[in-house]
């Protein structure tokens, strides 16, 4: 348990009308940067909130920086953090004032000194005073990633981490969170759509359908498993082949 | 322990601190609040001056609308107070954000009451202070019992406005309109304006079980005969702490009915 940021094991989330996720288990090793791809309604979102604490699972354990997730994650909580593009910071408040209340909640002494570093790292500070909802998808992304550095998390959660940005600003993310990995030596755990993204970012690829993951690995392991030539057309193979589910289950 | 009950202060405190800027963000939000006590306080005063000369039960006592109107506005700004600071993390979709944070539920409603406190004096304040030089009467020459008519009125428009809120965590946000609405319902039952003696012998049993109608009673008293009935005040705060016990029940109950949901992430409008 020791080398490992997560650790989840046998997880089911099964609503009145259909299952989320069906029984996956899966670690993810302390540094890594890992991506859980799949199709919509694969159950990446539901995988991560169960993480996160806001979802609770029907059956499995999840254990998160070495503590049970679902006994005591005030203990995890304050070590971990998340961001995603369909979650907006309120939109009234200033970035500012949005950056000091979570600053705050996470306990964090120096709040000032903390932001004003961030707003300089994600070139935020030109718009600190503006209204959060006031803010081009490029800006609230970048905001959004401030908001989940304040604590300088040992465990990243990204949903989609570069929904919805033109490339350059896409690649502009991209390379900061490699960089910021590369640095603190945190581990990412990332759902996504964007094979390139996974491709570039991530040493490890879990692939799920229908709330199971069916393949794991490197995104060359995969690439070379799959007879493909890029990531996109593994993801494709695994969605369009129906076989690929029921052996899972099996 | 101790360092742990100051971490969870200062999430309280955080908490707090969102919704006052919030309240700063927006002057027609921060009138809103001034205004409508401050109009009704009017009105009501007005009446009370016409029948200071028409009728002898405000002979009696001139105060007794203009007490009823400001003390039955503690209890519904004390409900709205609580449900509207609710309702902007649910405009804002924001408890995604909120719960993956260290802070507890338990803490987020401590700012709830917190931030209800704090609207209820801004509301109510102006008013009251309006009303001693507009009709002579002043709301504070009740002295003491009016700390505890103010008290208990509050704490049960924590209990509804926790109740409304559990009930919005349940059946998202369809249910937002009982929050500007189920107050009024007591309003005819706790006789506000008027002894509960008016009412129906089956209605008055009802009546009796509302803490607020303590409360208006005992006001009644203190005006009309200058006697403050301690055993209402007794009464109205054991049946306090079982609304308060019911509503807080509730709210804890959706709350983690919601994360059963996954409704905490979908929240909002």
């Amino acid at each position: 348990m020791a080398g490992l940021a997560v650790k989840v094991d046998n997880l089911v989330k099964r609503y009145p009308s259909a299952v989320a996720v069906d029984g996956i288990s899966f670690t993810v090793a302390r540094g890594a940067t890992a991506a859980l791809l799949g199709g919509n309604g694969a159950g990446k979102t539901t995988t991560l909130s169960i993480l996160l604490g806001l979802l609770l699972p029907t059956a499995g354990k999840v254990y998160v920086l070495g503590e049970d997730m679902l006994r005591r994650r005030y203990l995890v909580l304050p070590r971990m953090n998340f961001s995603s593009p369909f979650v907006d910071l309120p939109h009234r408040l200033t970035v500012r004032q949005n950056l000091l209340i979570y600053a705050r909640l996470y306990g964090l002494p120096r709040r000032a000194e903390r932001i004003e570093k961030l707003a300089s790292d994600l070139q935020i500070a030109d718009f600190l005073e503006r209204p959060a909802g006031k803010l081009s998808a490029g800006q609230k992304t970048r905001v959004a990633l401030a908001k989940a550095l304040l604590n300088e998390p040992e465990l990243l959660l990204l949903d989609e981490p570069t929904a919805s940005l033109d490339p350059d600003t896409g690649d502009w993310v991209r390379g900061y969170l490699e960089a910021w990995r590369a640095r603190t030596g945190a581990t990412i755990l990332m759902a996504s759509h964007n094979m390139s993204e996974v491709e570039r970012l991530c040493s490890d690829v879990m692939m799920m359908k229908a709330g199971r993951i069916v393949d794991r690995g490197g995104p060359q392991a995969l690439i070379a498993r799959y007879g493909r030539t890029n990531l996109e057309e593994v993801f494709l193979h695994i969605a369009r082949e129906p076989r690929i589910h029921l052996e899972a289950a099996k | 322990m101790s360092r742990q009950l100051s971490a969870s202060a200062a999430r309280v405190w955080a908490m707090l601190l969102r919704y006052l800027y919030l309240l700063r963000s927006s002057w027609p939000r921060t009138l809103e609040l001034l205004y409508w006590p401050t109009l009704q306080m009017l009105i009501w005063g007005f009446m009370s001056q016409f029948l200071y000369s028409n009728s002898s039960y405000v002979y009696r006592a001139f105060g007794v609308l203009l007490a009823a109107v400001m003390l039955w506005d503690v209890l519904f700004r004390g409900q709205l107070g609580l449900s509207m600071s609710f309702l902007e993390e649910m405009w804002a979709r924001n408890l995604g954000h909120l719960f993956v944070t260290p802070l507890r539920p338990y803490e987020w409603v401590l700012s709830l009451l917190s931030m209800s406190v704090i609207r209820v004096l801004l509301g109510l304040l102006p008013a009251a202070l309006l009303a001693i030089p507009l009709y002579h009467y002043s709301i504070f020459s009740m002295g003491l019992p009016l700390l505890a008519f103010f008290a208990v009125l509050l704490v049960l428009g924590w209990a509804l406005g926790l109740a409304i809120c559990g009930l919005i965590l349940r059946q998202g946000m369809g249910a937002e309109g009982l929050a500007w609405t189920v107050v009024f319902t007591l309003s005819p039952i706790s006789c506000v304006y008027y002894p509960v003696s008016i009412l129906p012998d089956w209605l008055q049993h009802i009546a009796w079980a509302l803490p607020a109608t303590y409360v208006f009673e005992g006001m009644r008293s203190v005006l009309f005969s200058g006697v403050f009935r301690t055993d209402y005040l007794a009464t109205a705060l054991l049946l306090n702490i079982l609304y308060l016990a019911g509503g807080a029940w509730f709210f804890f109950a959706s709350f983690h009915n919601a994360r059963r949901r996954g409704a905490l992430l979908q929240m909002g409008e």
